[in-house]
């Protein structure tokens, strides 16, 4: 029996001083070029979180708008406020970086998390007041430390600092005196990523009411690596978000694949769920630090304020099949496989074309493809162009060869069976899962049959392969006959009903 | 450019003598084949890899342009690279690589 999507969270944390302190691109400035123009006119093209909350992407991504009313506005959107800045959304919610930092020591187990006293005492209460904390998370905060002792340890002991409006407030430290692995800026990266995670998890469990312990399995697949010298990527990220998360009925485990790593994770929860193996699978993944103010050096020439200041994450609960929520159907699946090649036409092929064609169908009987759905308010500026709108291209230009449409219906193609980006440009974060949300919306409201999530993955970045890679899945409207047996049809009436009432809650939503 | 990507370039000029290189580009559009190709003519125009003030003057091609086109058997190229060929403003591209190695190409 097919597994169902229940549902998804998407988070974003608002990350100002990890853009300066953080960010590869503005680190390896430091370095290379400390006194360079771009690093003293940084400051000045830094967002505030009303900037952030009121920008439309980012209302998109939390799910207070939807991919079509975005794709209605004007680019460039950095200069256009949204009319809807609500910290939260239906998906999830944009955390200040206060609260975020705060997160960060609640995630902490290892004691590494140092918070200055009164920066605690400013902050805690107003983390507190976010639906999606609760006692066990709120409790494992301490009290702080005096701010003096944080100033000796990031420059005596080499530990990373947490800065807040341009303040040291806090600081990570090492887990070991010469272990790289477990240096102050690994632990750091992790802590973040684990934290966004944590809140993604959270966040999935608030909207989709599912119980804690329901949930039997958990698969990280975000870009990050941990552990000691001596197994560097040992892992198992999911279950250490799982345990600050409470979900204390799951184990866990990693999967990587750079930006194709959230794909391949679907594709394995959708198999432990329809194998039997585990009844309740969420995928999670945290974003990453490195890659904030990736593109800064262009956006700041162009005038742009700095766009790669948000930290993302997502959370997809995938259960057994409920004759309601949409199927993942893994009869349907692409595959990069070794000897696919990396030219583009190559991976497309074996990503879209290949396998609709192995189940008898046509390009166009997708009505909604997910690709990288990277935002291109951030993307265009830099030089890489529109990259949803180049994938849509180059489907487009396979189902002309293939005969799927006509050379002439190209345009209507990729106005009709396309999403425009707003996805923060965090790697795996846009890479086809940010849509499944929406799409999960969109096959209950019978708007689409059929979706199909691309993900898409750069190996030769470690260095240990030149090939590309990626995967492919479809979801689509449940079939309505796999109800499990014994489930009678006043309960699937019931759950209908209820689907029903939360989708028309959301339109209502969108009506105020 | 890559600053991994630079510092490769840069290494096999020195290792077979930079007229004897010549750098294929697939970049998805003009302005990021300018800038790539630039980068190994003229150095690297965002003064952060191996190439700064470095030039090479190699010469650089996109894939798409006819000079390579040409050089292709057609139907490996219609295997590989047509549908980029449809989907990119080829146009575009083969104007900013014309530009880029009228000003800096050395051979």
């Amino acid at each position: 029996m097919k597994s169902v999507i229940k549902g998804a969270s998407y988070i974003l944390a608002h990350t100002p001083d990890m853009v300066l302190h953080n960010g590869t691109t503005q680190t390896t400035e430091r370095i290379v070029n400390p006194d360079s123009e771009y690093l003293k006119e940084l400051p000045g093209h830094i967002r505030s979180y009303e900037q952030v909350l009121s920008y439309w992407p980012n209302q998109v991504y939390i799910g207070n708008k939807t991919p079509d009313e975005l794709a209605a506005v004007e680019q460039p959107w950095y200069d256009k406020t949204c009319d809807v800045s609500d910290r939260y959304g239906k998906f999830g919610q944009i955390m200040p970086q206060e609260e975020f930092l705060l997160l960060m020591q609640a995630c902490d187990v290892f004691d590494l998390v140092k918070l200055d006293s009164a920066f605690v005492a400013a902050h805690k209460p107003a983390l507190a007041q976010n639906p999606v904390m609760d006692e066990s998370i709120l409790a494992r905060i301490g009290d702080g430390i005096d701010g003096a002792e944080i100033a000796r340890l990031v420059s005596e002991e080499h530990s990373e600092g947490l800065y807040h409006n341009g303040a040291l407030v806090g600081c990570v430290n090492r887990a070991h005196d010469i272990d790289v692995n477990l240096s102050a800026h690994v632990m750091h990266e992790n802590i973040v990523s684990k934290a966004s995670s944590v809140l993604a998890l959270l966040s999935a469990v608030h909207t989709t009411g599912i119980s804690k312990d329901e949930v039997e399995y958990v698969i990280d697949c975000c870009e990050e690596a941990c552990g000691d010298m001596n197994q560097r990527g040992g892992g198992n990220f999911a279950k250490a978000a799982a345990e600050i998360a409470g979900l204390s009925n799951a184990t866990g485990s990693d999967a990587r694949g750079f930006c194709a790593g959230p794909s391949h994770a679907m594709i394995e929860a959708a198999a432990l769920v329809e194998s039997g193996a585990y009844k309740t699978v969420v995928v999670t993944a945290g974003g990453c630090t490195a890659k904030l103010g990736m593109n800064g050096k262009d956006h700041v020439k162009k005038g742009l304020p700095i766009l790669e200041d948000m930290i993302g994450g997502f959370a997809v609960v995938v259960t057994q099949n409920d004759g309601v929520n949409p199927e993942i159907n893994l009869e349907i699946l692409g595959r990069h496989t070794v000897g696919t090649g990396s030219a583009p036409q190559a991976v497309i092929s074996s990503l879209v074309t290949d396998p609709l064609e192995r189940a008898g169908l046509k390009v166009t009987d997708i009505d909604k493809f997910s690709p990288e759905m990277q935002n291109p308010d951030i993307t265009k500026p830099a030089g890489a162009g529109d990259v949803p709108l180049a994938n849509y291209k180059m489907i487009a230009a396979l189902a002309v060869k293939r005969g799927d449409i006509a050379k002439a219906d190209l345009a209507k193609f990729t106005t009709e069976h396309v999403l425009t980006g707003w996805a923060p440009t965090q790697g795996h974060i846009p890479s086809g899962v940010p849509y499944i949300g929406f799409a999960r919306e969109d096959l209950l409201a019978g708007k689409i049959t059929r979706a199909m999530i691309i993900g898409k993955g750069s190996l030769f970045l470690g260095r240990m392969t030149n090939l590309f890679d990626g995967v492919s899945f479809v979801i689509q409207k449940n079939a309505g006959s796999n109800a499990p047996a014994g489930v009678s049809e006043e309960e699937v009436k019931g759950l209908i009903a209820k689907a029903m009432k939360e989708f028309a809650a959301t339109l209502l939503a969108q009506a105020d | 450019m890559d600053l991994e990507n630079q510092k490769r370039v840069k290494e096999f000029a020195e290792q077979y003598g930079p007229e004897n290189v010549v750098v294929l580009l697939g970049a998805a559009e003009g302005e990021a084949s300018g800038l790539a190709a630039e980068t190994v003519t003229n150095g690297d125009p965002t003064y952060a890899g191996p190439l700064t003030g470095v030039q090479l003057g190699l010469r650089v091609y996109h894939v798409c342009e006819p000079e390579i086109k040409q050089e292709f058997d057609p139907a490996v190229y219609d295997d590989q690279v047509s549908m980029m060929e449809m989907v990119l403003d080829v146009d575009d591209i083969v104007n900013e690589m014309t530009s880029i190695r009228e000003q800096y190409c050395k051979y």
